[in-house]
């Protein structure tokens, strides 16, 4: 079992039953909105969502800190896996968010809104970086040019957010503040559990990912020690480390 | 300041539908990726396979000569 396959089975099982708690808490204990209704019970999994995933995009910068810092390519890989299951997240922020926009707003998305606008820059900024990877072929060029990439829109997002906040007008809710924010407490205590599900999903996610990727090359180099390097099929040009 | 849309809430049987999309979409990602994890690891399980089945034929194929030598 490759050290990223430790503890996975415990992670993954407390990740089900923490999400499950979660669903049954949206679903059977956080009250109704006064002003949105039953379509306000999306923020339990929209913001999660979109919080979980500008996390990680931060996460995957200072990953990739550990690669400029050491040269050792695992610290590569895991930035490179922590952004790519960012960018999931995100995606199903943008969709999820959508759906609420329609039904709360009546239109899927408000180009006039700050932070919906800012979003999606950051997704489709780091849209950019696995066709940034593709497009250069010698791995050791790719690795520093991402890790280069990855710390400066890692660096980018909280800036974002923070000049997002600063702006007078919005349309988008504001619930969450420094000062405690405009929840009641079950629909906090929802929403605690509910981004802690997110949060374990993530971990989840990533873990079994780079258990996946670690197994993958451990396969690849007992090929080449046992049987030599004719036995090895050449790896195809690709986004991710190798 | 804030600006609200001024929006009445949606009806039951409509916000619904909203409401299951959100979390549809949810779920369908987790279970694409479960699914995408899946397929890699019978993959990488059909590689260990065949690197095994390599590893056992060398090493009949080795033992077959060694014994060709000491026969000789």
């Amino acid at each position: 079992m490759t050290s990223y396959g430790r503890g996975l089975r415990a992670l993954s099982l407390t990740t089900i039953a923490i999400i499950g708690a979660a669903f049954a808490l949206v679903f059977f204990y956080a009250p109704l909105d006064a002003d949105q209704g039953f379509v306000q019970k999306i923020f339990y999994v929209h913001v999660p969502l979109a919080i979980v995933s500008l996390c990680g995009f931060v996460l995957g910068g200072l990953l990739a800190i550990g690669y400029l810092r050491s040269g050792e390519a695992r610290w590569d890989m895991r930035s490179y896996v922590a952004i790519h299951m960012s960018l999931i997240f995100s995606v199903g922020g943008l969709i999820t968010g959508s759906i609420w926009a329609r039904a709360s707003w009546g239109h899927w998305w408000q180009w006039s809104d700050p932070t919906l606008v800012s979003f999606l820059i950051v997704v489709l900024l780091y849209a950019t970086y696995q066709p940034l990877r593709f497009s250069i072929e010698d791995p050791e060029r790719q690795s520093r040019y991402a890790s280069v990439f990855a710390i400066v829109a890692g660096a980018f997002v909280p800036l974002n957010f923070i000049a997002v906040r600063l702006a007078q007008g919005f349309v988008h809710p504001r619930v969450l503040t420094l000062a405690g924010g405009h929840l009641p407490g079950p629909m906090r205590l929802t929403f605690a559990v509910s981004l802690m599900g997110v949060a374990l999903l993530y971990a989840t996610l990533w873990k079994y990912e780079m258990a996946a990727k670690s197994a993958r090359m451990q396969v690849r180099a007992l090929r080449r020690a046992l049987l030599g390097e004719d036995a090895v099929r050449p790896l195809r040009r690709s986004a991710a480390p190798s | 300041m804030t600006i609200l849309a001024a929006a009445p809430a949606l009806p039951l049987h409509t916000a619904g539908k909203y409401v299951a999309g959100a979390y549809l979409v949810f779920l369908a990602l987790v279970l694409v990726y479960v699914a995408i994890m899946a397929a890699r690891l019978s993959r990488v399980e059909r590689e260990l396979a065949e690197l095994r089945d390599d590893l056992l034929e060398r090493q009949r194929t080795e033992n077959a000569e060694r014994d060709l030598e000491s026969v000789a």
